[in-house]
């Protein structure tokens, strides 16, 4: 483990969950706009905006090895040209003041969702796949272009170890994404006679594998699958919801409606992704890492029940 | 599961057994896929759902085509197959008549994979349908993967264009394409041939409405005596070939591949002209 990490986006439910894992392994700085509630003593929390060049005075003064990408913005509600500038050119400039103190890690939160569900698609997608999340779904377009340009930044910087992992739907108690939404809700819009293989990893997980990637040797592009592959309407089940199925020609009407009127806060992009398969192969990463996920199938969904 | 509730699945269940005569039971319950702790494989395959599933194509396989398999030794047990065969007959009954051989004439029986257009994911119903039986989209990525794990797969590699030629080109292999030599050399899969004799006359289209098929996304709109591409009572006489294997790179040009293809199409070929020859009758 490098003997500093940096976080950005500590402050996410994600973000504490990394820091409470490394913190005792090696000296944690987090970046977020928002205050860290309740750190741990010794974790160092800087609260500004990672576009701001007050960051780079942090990097000058404490010598950090590692930085850990978790800070972006994806709420479909947020002014989509300030999401976009704080995505997009705060990676860049992130990456550039790495680049500049002799960091030697870079660890990006993707996501599997990048590539896009499409009738077309394989079981199970290889890193390889074009990222065509965004052909549908906008909101994928500012992670699109993060990813793509970590891409470019592992050309151009072979002597730092960059990793980009795109984890599968991350669920669990605390964090808040359109999967964890859609499966909390207690009477869920689904696609009639459509039922697409799911694949989920628990919160504490996705932490695992960041902290594993953080590990020197590490690097390249990975998909980061969880206990396995599961129809959605047995997800559904087992979490005792009673689906509402919609035929597929009203189904994005409805839900637009309903995203629009704040009924809900599912954007009408995302029924693809319960309609037709977006699943990995994320054997890559298992090879290379040793991975393998703590929490069963029927745990990762069962800890979406403990946060109510 | 899937919509169907667990009292008539279990009827189905039943039903099934019934049809596939006696120790089937046994019988199918050598088929051991892998599955995880709700009951699928990683590609939705459930077992379970795939006998309640099997009992209306098993009704079609053994009263209404009265389907006879010949050959069925030529299935390896275990390995890697390519299953490749002609393809007729409007609506794809012809692969689920092959899938329904392995499953309840062959001993120990084996759960076929038909490869599925990609068109079928957009099907309510029928994509889970589909999925829960164990069919995948045929994509190279998918294939590639299930040969390695040592699964059979059926293909058809005149694809719609035979599933829906019109009633005047009935056994006229129609063009195979190469993707499937490429996974078999790729992967050493033998391939069995199949000849599907019957389907050609389940359903004899006559005119192929492209304006209609574009505006509704399907491949094809055939129109049929009846209108519609239901089947009618054909019977059905299935022949299984003798495994053939190849060797050469998979990453070959198109011409030597094409030699390879040939030799599978004429085996298919050769088959059904056997079958032909055979046949006495249309419907008996």
């Amino acid at each position: 483990m490098p003997a500093s990490v940096a976080i950005t986006g500590i402050a996410g439910n994600l973000g504490r969950k990394l820091a409470r894992i490394l913190h005792g392994e090696t000296h944690v700085i987090g970046f977020d706009r928002r205050p860290l509630r309740d750190r741990p003593k010794d974790v160092e929390h800087h609260q500004l905006d990672i576009r701001k060049a007050r960051v780079e005075d942090v990097f000058r003064r404490s010598a950090i090895q590692a930085i850990a990408h978790l800070g972006l913005k994806h709420d479909p509600r947020d002014d989509a040209a300030e999401a976009h500038s704080f995505n997009v050119a705060g990676t860049q400039k992130l990456l550039d003041i790495a680049a500049r103190h002799g960091v030697k890690k870079v660890v990006l939160l993707s996501s599997a969702n990048v590539y896009g569900p499409a009738p077309g698609n394989p079981n199970f997608l290889p890193e390889e796949t074009p990222l065509l999340g965004a052909a549908r779904l906008p909101g994928y377009r500012d992670l699109i272009e993060v990813d793509m340009y970590v891409q470019s930044f592992m050309w151009r910087h072979p002597e730092i170890e960059t990793v980009i992992l795109r984890p599968v739907n991350i669920v669990g108690p605390t964090v808040r994404n359109a999967p964890s939404n859609y499966l909390r809700l207690e009477r869920p819009i689904t696609v009639m006679g459509f039922d697409p293989m799911v694949q989920l990893i628990h919160e504490e997980d996705v932490c695992r594998a960041i902290a594993l990637a953080l590990r020197p040797g590490v690097h390249g592009v990975y998909n980061v699958t969880g206990p396995g592959e599961i129809p959605l309407s047995a997800a559904l089940r087992e979490l005792g919801r009673t689906p509402v199925p919609l035929p597929h020609f009203l189904v994005r009407p409805v839900v637009k409606r309903l995203f629009e009127s704040r009924l809900s806060s599912y954007p009408p992009g995302e029924v693809d992704y319960i309609q037709y398969l977006c699943a990995v192969d994320g054997s890559r990463f298992i090879r290379d890492t040793g991975w393998t996920p703590r929490y069963s199938i029927r745990e990762t969904l069962r800890s979406l029940l403990s946060s109510r | 599961m899937a919509g169907i509730g667990e009292e008539i699945q279990e009827r189905l269940r039943r039903w099934t057994l019934e049809l596939g005569g006696p120790g089937t039971r046994e019988r199918l319950q050598k088929l051991t896929p892998p599955r995880n702790e709700y009951g699928v494989d990683p590609y939705g395959f459930d077992v379970d759902y795939l006998q309640a599933a099997a009992a209306p194509v098993l009704w079609l396989y053994r009263k209404y085509f009265r389907v006879k398999a010949f050959g069925l030794e030529n299935v390896p047990n275990e390995g890697p197959v390519l299953l490749v065969g002609n393809h007729s007959g409007q609506l794809p009954f012809d692969a689920a008549m092959v899938e329904a051989a392995c499953l309840v004439d062959k001993d120990p029986p084996r759960a076929v994979r038909a490869l599925v257009d990609k068109w079928v994911p957009t099907l309510p119903f029928v994509s889970t349908l589909f999925a829960r039986c164990g069919q995948v989209v045929g994509t190279p990525e998918n294939c590639r993967r299930l040969l390695s794990a040592g699964e059979a797969l059926l293909v058809f590699p005149e694809g719609t264009r035979g599933l829906n030629k019109p009633f005047s080109q009935r056994y006229q292999l129609q063009a195979f394409g190469l993707g499937f030599m490429r996974l078999a050399l790729e992967n050493g899969a033998p391939i069995v041939p199949v000849g599907v004799v019957g389907a050609e006359e389940q359903a004899p289209a006559f005119l192929d409405i492209q304006p209609l098929a574009r505006m509704l996304a399907f491949p094809h709109f055939p129109v049929t005596l009846t209108g519609l591409p239901l089947p009618m009572p054909v019977r059905y006489r299935i022949w299984f070939g003798e495994p053939m294997r190849f060797t050469g790179s998979a990453d070959d040009e198109d011409a030597v591949l094409e030699a390879k293809v040939a030799r599978v199409r004429d085996a298919v070929a050769g088959l059904l002209a056997r079958g032909l020859a055979e046949r006495e009758h249309v419907f008996w």
